[in-house]
């Protein structure tokens, strides 16, 4: 290798770490100023139930039926291995554990960003390509203020309910399963899910479910908002927002359960 | 079918959240949104390893109350108890630390006592039983000290 190629190289890296950061940096600033207007006058009361509605009731049967699901599938594994060790005693906390911290936040959030956030992203891609931001614009109205400020605080306020929704179904699930298939005692189940649950478990999954609505209600903002231009722009978009939110939401899950624990 | 308003969506949606998130912190979180709480008395242990703050506190296998506390006095553990109100306690009650089963959790098990004199809110039991270490008693009886 040439000294030259090896300048190229390193011109290279040290290109895409700035656009990156230019890109971060973009991304909080775009944050910043949807945080900004949430606290001033205006507030768009309709336009924020409108999206309540489209994040949180439009979701609550996709939330059942994933949440039900999980914690029967729980209960079933966590069964056949606890059975192994007789302490088949403990699949009420096992399960209520794993889903009140894990993942009832983060399946919540994966599905709403499944079914709300990719709506989301290509409906302000579309209102951007066809030049309908620019009009507020040109009004003097900010485009942020009808468009991305009332997502997120929908997201804050769906996303934990969304999640308790889940874990509540999902604890039932495990029951169904446990207790009317498996047959182990009800008293059983819950006798010892209230003794190893505690208000700290509760509050780390709602904490994280808060965190998840920010990070899917910015991200898909974002992504449509900055929309590249065609079809096939609003389509890239669409799916970067979906798959960056995803993302996100496990990384950070990690980050949090290793910090909140 | 007619269509559901936007308000009535989002109250139902809003309804049922709030719901299944006050269930979930009042019955397994322990919540206590009432303030239906018990009065309070002091036991001092020398040993209560395992005991955590919301273990259970039981007369003959009946749960009574709860560890509300736990702090370190004159090298002692020193244990707030919260038992409900209609429990009276006499005061030569005997409150010991023991295991459910050979692994399970550890809890407060009181021996109702035989005084005509109650523990007041407030109050203190004075006999004590620490917990049982199996694992020294296992070292007892390999070594045989037993």
């Amino acid at each position: 290798m040439t000294l030259i190629e090896m300048t190229v190289c390193v011109r290279g890296i040290g290109e895409r770490f700035l656009s990156l950061l230019k890109e971060l940096g973009h991304m909080f600033i775009f944050l910043v100023n949807a945080v900004y207007t949430i606290f001033r006058p205006p507030f768009k009361f309709k336009m924020l139930l409108r999206q309540i509605r489209f994040m949180g009731s439009k979701s609550i049967v996709v939330i059942l039926l994933t949440g039900s699901f999980t914690g029967m599938v729980l209960a079933l594994q966590i069964y056949y291995t606890l059975r192994k060790f007789g302490s088949e005693a403990m699949l009420g906390p096992a399960v209520a554990l794993s889903i009140i911290r894990e993942l009832g936040p983060v399946l919540s959030a994966l599905m709403v960003t499944g079914r709300a956030g990719s709506a989301l992203t290509a409906e302000i891609g579309i209102m951007r390509i066809t030049e309908q931001i620019d009009a507020l614009t040109s009004m003097a109205l900010n485009p942020v203020r009808y468009l991305v400020t009332p997502n997120i605080v929908a997201a804050l306020i769906a996303f934990p309910l969304l999640t308790s929704i889940f874990d509540l179904i999902g604890i039932y699930g495990g029951y169904f399963v446990g207790v009317k298939l498996l047959g182990l005692s009800s008293g059983t189940y819950f006798s010892q899910m209230e003794l190893f649950v505690s208000m700290e478990d509760i509050r780390v999954g709602l904490y994280k479910s808060l965190s998840f609505g920010v990070i899917v209600s910015w991200v898909c903002c974002y992504k449509g908002y900055f929309t590249s231009y065609g079809a096939e722009g609003v389509g890239k978009a669409t799916t970067s927002a979906v798959v960056t939110s995803s993302v996100l939401i496990l990384i950070w899950d990690y980050f949090l359960g290793s910090v909140l624990i | 079918m007619k269509k559901i308003d936007l308000e009535t969506a989002v109250g139902f949606f809003l309804l049922i959240g709030i719901f299944s998130l006050a269930y979930i912190s009042v019955k397994l979180g322990r919540l206590e949104v009432l303030g239906n709480k018990g009065y309070e008395v002091y036991a001092e242990f020398e040993q209560v390893g395992g005991i955590k703050p919301g273990a259970s506190v039981e007369i003959a296998g009946i749960a009574i109350g709860r560890v509300t506390g736990m702090r370190l006095n004159d090298y002692q553990a020193l244990l707030s108890l919260e038992i409900d109100k209609g429990i009276k306690l006499q005061e030569d009650s005997i409150a010991s630390v023991r295991t459910k089963g050979l692994i399970g959790e550890k809890y407060i098990l009181i021996t109702p006592g035989g005084s005509e004199k109650i523990i007041a809110d407030g109050g203190k039991i004075r006999e004590t039983e620490s917990a049982i270490d199996t694992e020294s008693l296992m070292s007892k009886y390999i070594f045989g000290k037993i």
